[in-house]
């Protein structure tokens, strides 16, 4: 019932058809990355190659400490990388962009602003929230919150305030999402919950993904292919696409889990 | 979201704390009143069963402002080698008229009227302060004015206040206003500059190698001890007095809006950059705000050490203001007027730390758990 393939070169994905124009196309190409610590150098990555299709969806699987979250700050462009390119559809990525969010483990809303200016937050520094306003409401439609425009950072639950800050994401027209964790931290029930969420918003709203878990889980019931990290220093050790249809269950008699591996 | 947001508002206990330390609070048996009182207050404007303990408090009140009347009116002021103290009689014909008013508000707890009822739920909330005030001053009036136990002309009895006040309105208004202009100006350049070396060695690695020793060597120093050199090298007193309170201002306000500014969370620098923010916006959009808690700190921290100095350089060398105002009654022998300067010091100051406070509330509705002033 599942097929998984993967191959090098991968092929274009096959379902759902999202490979839309507001997706990036994302190439990383023998990056290797480290930190200079007290007790010498640390190395993280160690060579890595990904690409990512416009509109895929990608998910980043390995022991936590392994240097996933790395790879995701210089793809985002917060750090450059110690050696080899990462290019967006072709063009090197030297800085961050509004076409490449990250969404954090933890929310990281501004506690001094309302949802709202929260939301407002990516249109204002780009100086063009004046106008763009019904961008900022559209996006807490996105994520079911427009009742809660005026309230305070604080006055949210975890599930809520991580919504927000997908809202606040959402709000910027992302060609690539970066998801850091993003449901590690809420209670089961509402992680469950999230997961569809992102689904239904990724085949709405066509953009690539590359998300960071290390729930196993998470990744087979999101991703078109998930690729496998080793421990630190992280190279990928393999990769399984997984070519079941969404929405996915999590009863489906054979799960996505006994797909092969290459 | 819960672990995040403390994360996020981690300064803020750490702030909590230290204003603590200086709240003040009415004392536990008025909170007490309070909690008891409250609850019947309302109970009688909504039923028509009249309350009971509003009844008491009320009266207690009238009583005590009755007893304050009458021994003032009564009891003849001790010949204390001089004319006798002046305006006794206004005095007890004040605290009568004071305590027929609560007198007829207590009898008024039932009454429909929205307007005494609400003043009666003030009322109720303050009774038992006022009591207490009202025992005091006899008090006050019975150790000086009628028995003579703490001699003048150290102490003066609280109706010769009237006399300083009625008399010398004129000197003490005008000193009062030279006092809030100096400490206006020197409170604001030192604010100002404060912030902004605070920003600057929180944002700039140079700035801060350059600014920051300084600070930690000369910020300790009491403003105070510079007076005679300030008075010495500037233009005139007025000058100098601005440059130390500025100086008394500045230094905390630096410190706080430093620590404020390297505290910042750096995922929130994080996820402004990924949208695109330049600078200009980091610096103000999300350095500032975020510091703002600790920048409030340290202001009430500065206002505090500018009375002092205000105080003291007008004692030393500004021919004129409050503190110019206790030196110059002391040089007369005249402390009636300088308990009169005092209250009006007492009053001026905790006022400017209300509205300080008042601002806070309002800048930082955001926060959770807001210490009250």
């Amino acid at each position: 019932m599942v097929a998984a393939a993967v191959e090098k070169p991968r092929p274009e994905p096959i379902e759902p058809s999202t490979a839309a124009p507001g997706a990036s196309r994302i190439r990383v190409e023998g990056v290797s990355h480290g930190f200079d610590a007290p007790s010498g150098r640390l190395e993280v990555l160690e060579n890595v190659d990904l690409d990512v299709a416009p509109g895929e969806f990608v998910a980043l699987l390995g022991p936590s400490g392994c240097g996933k979250s790395t790879l995701l700050r210089l793809v985002a462009g917060l750090e450059p990388a110690a050696a080899g390119t990462i290019t967006q559809d072709g063009n090197p990525i030297t800085r961050p962009d509004p076409s490449r969010i990250v969404v954090f483990q933890d929310p990281t809303l501004f506690p001094w602003r309302t949802v709202w200016d929260n939301v407002a937050l990516g249109l204002q520094a780009q100086g063009i929230l004046k106008q763009e306003k019904t961008r900022v409401d559209a996006a807490l439609c996105k994520v079911g919150l427009e009742g809660f425009a005026r309230s305070y950072p604080h006055q949210l639950s975890g599930g809520m305030a991580q919504r927000v800050a997908l809202a606040r994401a959402l709000v910027n027209n992302p060609r690539l999402l970066i998801l850091d964790e993003p449901l590690g931290k809420l209670d089961s029930l509402t992680r469950l919950e999230m997961q569809s969420e992102l689904v239904s918003l990724w085949q709405k709203n066509g953009f690539s993904v590359l998300l960071v878990t290390h729930d196993v889980e998470e990744a087979l019931f999101l991703a078109q292919r998930v690729v496998i990290f080793s421990p630190r220093p992280a190279k990928i050790v393999t990769e399984v696409r997984i070519e079941r249809p969404y929405p996915r269950h999590r009863d489906d008699p054979c799960s996505p889990a006994c797909g092969t591996k290459c | 979201m819960s672990s995040s947001a403390i994360a996020a508002t981690a300064p803020l206990p750490q702030e909590a704390k230290v204003v603590s330390g200086f709240d003040r609070k009415p004392p536990s048996a008025g909170s007490a009143a309070v909690v008891e009182i409250l609850p019947t207050a309302q109970a009688a404007s909504a039923q028509p069963r009249p309350a009971r303990r509003p009844h008491w408090l009320g009266f207690a009140a009238a009583a005590a402002w009755g007893l304050l009347a009458a021994l003032t009116l009564l009891w003849p002021n001790k010949p204390a080698g001089f004319e006798d103290w002046a305006y006794t009689a206004e005095f007890g014909t004040a605290a009568a008229a004071i305590a027929v008013t609560w007198a007829l508000l207590a009898l008024s707890t039932s009454a429909r009227f929205s307007l005494l009822a609400r003043a009666n739920a003030v009322f109720s909330r303050g009774a038992p302060w006022i009591v207490v005030s009202a025992l005091i001053l006899a008090l006050w009036e019975i150790l000086t004015a009628k028995t003579g136990a703490l001699p003048p002309p150290f102490f003066a009895p609280p109706s010769s206040l009237i006399d300083a006040y009625a008399n010398d309105y004129a000197r003490l208004a005008d000193s009062t206003y030279n006092s809030l202009k100096l400490l206006l100006e020197g409170v604001l350049w030192g604010a100002a500059v404060g912030f902004t070396v605070g920003i600057s060695i929180g944002w700039s690695r140079a700035i801060s190698y350059w600014v920051h020793p300084l600070l930690r060597f000369l910020g300790p120093l009491p403003p105070t001890a510079l007076l005679p050199i300030a008075f010495f090298f500037f233009p005139s007193s007025h000058a100098a007095s601005v440059f130390l309170i500025a100086l008394a201002t500045g230094f905390p306000v630096a410190i706080l809006t430093w620590s404020g500014v390297a505290g910042v969370n750096k995922a929130y620098y994080d996820v402004a950059r990924t949208m695109g923010a330049s600078e200009w916006f980091l610096i103000f959009r999300v350095a500032i705000p975020a510091a703002l808690p600790q920048v409030f700190v340290g202001l009430f921290m500065g206002f505090g050490s500018s009375f002092v100095v205000l105080i003291v350089a007008e004692m030393m060398g500004v021919k004129s203001g409050l503190g110019w105002y206790l030196t110059w009654a002391q040089g007369y022998a005249s402390y009636v007027n300088m308990y009169a300067a005092l209250i009006v010091m007492t009053v001026i100051f905790s006022s400017l730390i209300s509205l300080l406070f008042a601002v806070r509330d309002r800048v930082l509705v955001w926060q959770k758990g807001i210490v009250k002033w």
